[in-house]
């Protein structure tokens, strides 16, 4: 049964508002999750102002520009700054993406940070994303073959390849699972879009052999079927990938080889 | 007593802080109008039964059914019908794998609740003037 409220350890509260920057005058505010595991309290909102004469115009820009000239205890993950490498993918203004491509000119009013929704914290804005991983490992993300290797590389004509355009661009970085409420009240069980279009860039690959088997894997009530088209995950993929096209073709798939 | 070890991980906000999008939207109304339809049925159960049970229990229900806050429950049943129907339709149109991109899906989304408020207005309409 889905658990609409948030447990009594995870309730936010107001939290500290830090000092405006001294001799600024183009402010932008930032109310920002913060957690801490050493601390004795709830999670609270954080309330900085950043300096935009003195900032880049991301939004990753700015969180940097704060543990750097505000609050060195500020912690997030992040790293290309680029959106390939998915590692800052947080809640902004409401939705899942990359802090990294997400501009401030995107948001209007004050800019509202949270860590990746309905994920255990482990820090401020960095979730443990083991399950995540765990389930992408599940649905065994390479190439299987019964056909002993060819000599050379395995082959595929141009078009075979076309299948795999909007699939392998993803960077799993989480913003859709974590964006589906499908996954967040069975995260446990149901695997979630980022998986699931992984599964499917395999069952659609011309060299993959095991197609059977990785359709046997998901026809499941649960891995496969809780998705109800919420669309969430296409909506807020940083990348304009579109999972949920994905399960639909899955969905297909086993429908299709009944007959 | 100082505790040891780091504290239980909270679980970060989900529902309170997700922005709802045309299509989330469309989700919820379509698992809350099945459970009004569920309620509604009972309703036309009632009504037959009554008819079926002679003049006196028919005009009881049809005093009911006939006054201002009955007939604002059937409204609210037409509503849910209609709005349970359409996005039935949009959710069949998506199983064939078609309407799915950006634009379709949150177009398909408004057309969902235009759809059924139309119909629901159409409804009634003829209702009033029948």
């Amino acid at each position: 049964m889905a658990e609409f409220n948030l447990p009594k350890n995870s309730r936010l509260v107001e939290g500290k508002t830090w000092p405006k920057p001294a001799g600024a005058n183009n402010l932008r505010e930032f109310r920002i999750y913060r957690w801490d595991p050493d601390g004795e309290s709830n999670p609270r909102i954080d309330t900085y102002f950043v300096d935009l004469d003195d900032c880049g115009p991301m939004i990753l820009d700015a969180i940097i520009w704060i543990k750097n000239k505000v609050d060195p205890t500020l912690t997030f993950r992040r790293s290309c700054r680029e959106g390939i490498c998915g590692s800052c993918a947080m809640n902004i203004d409401g939705t899942n993406t990359l802090a990294c491509t997400k501009g401030m000119d995107e948001v209007t009013g004050a800019v509202k940070i949270y860590p990746l929704p309905h994920m255990p914290v482990v820090k401020d804005l960095v979730p443990d994303l083991t399950r995540f991983y765990t389930q992408h490992a599940s649905i065994e993300p390479w190439l299987k073959t019964d056909t002993p290797a060819p000599e050379k590389e395995w082959r595929q004509t141009p078009e075979d390849r076309e299948h795999l355009d909007g699939l392998y661009e993803c960077i799993l970085c989480a913003c859709c699972s974590t964006s589906c409420p499908s996954y967040w009240w069975n995260g446990d069980r149901y695997l979630g879009p980022a998986a699931l279009l992984q599964a499917y860039r395999w069952l659609i690959d011309s060299r993959d052999e095991a197609t059977g088997e990785r359709l046997d894997n998901l026809e499941d009530p649960f891995r496969l079927y809780r998705c109800h088209t919420i669309m969430n995950c296409s909506n807020a993929c940083p990348k304009g990938l579109n999972p949920a096209k994905a399960i639909a073709e899955i969905k297909k798939m086993m429908v299709a080889r009944q007959y | 007593m100082a505790r040891t070890g780091p504290a239980e991980r909270p679980l970060s906000p989900h529902l309170q802080i997700y922005k709802p999008s045309i299509t989330m939207v469309m989700s919820i109304l379509h698992r809350i109008t099945g459970a009004a339809l569920f309620v509604g049925t009972l309703l036309l159960v009632i009504f037959l039964v009554a008819l079926a049970s002679g003049k006196t229990s028919f005009g009881t229900v049809q005093a009911i059914y006939g006054s201002f806050l009955g007939k604002l429950v059937l409204f609210g049943y037409t509503w849910a019908l209609f709005q349970h129907m359409c996005g039935g339709i949009r959710h069949f149109i998506w199983d064939t794998g078609a309407g799915l991109e950006r634009e379709t899906r949150l177009k398909l989304g408004w057309a969902t609740l235009i759809g059924s408020l139309v119909l629901t207005a159409l409804a009634w309409i003829v209702y009033f003037l029948g």
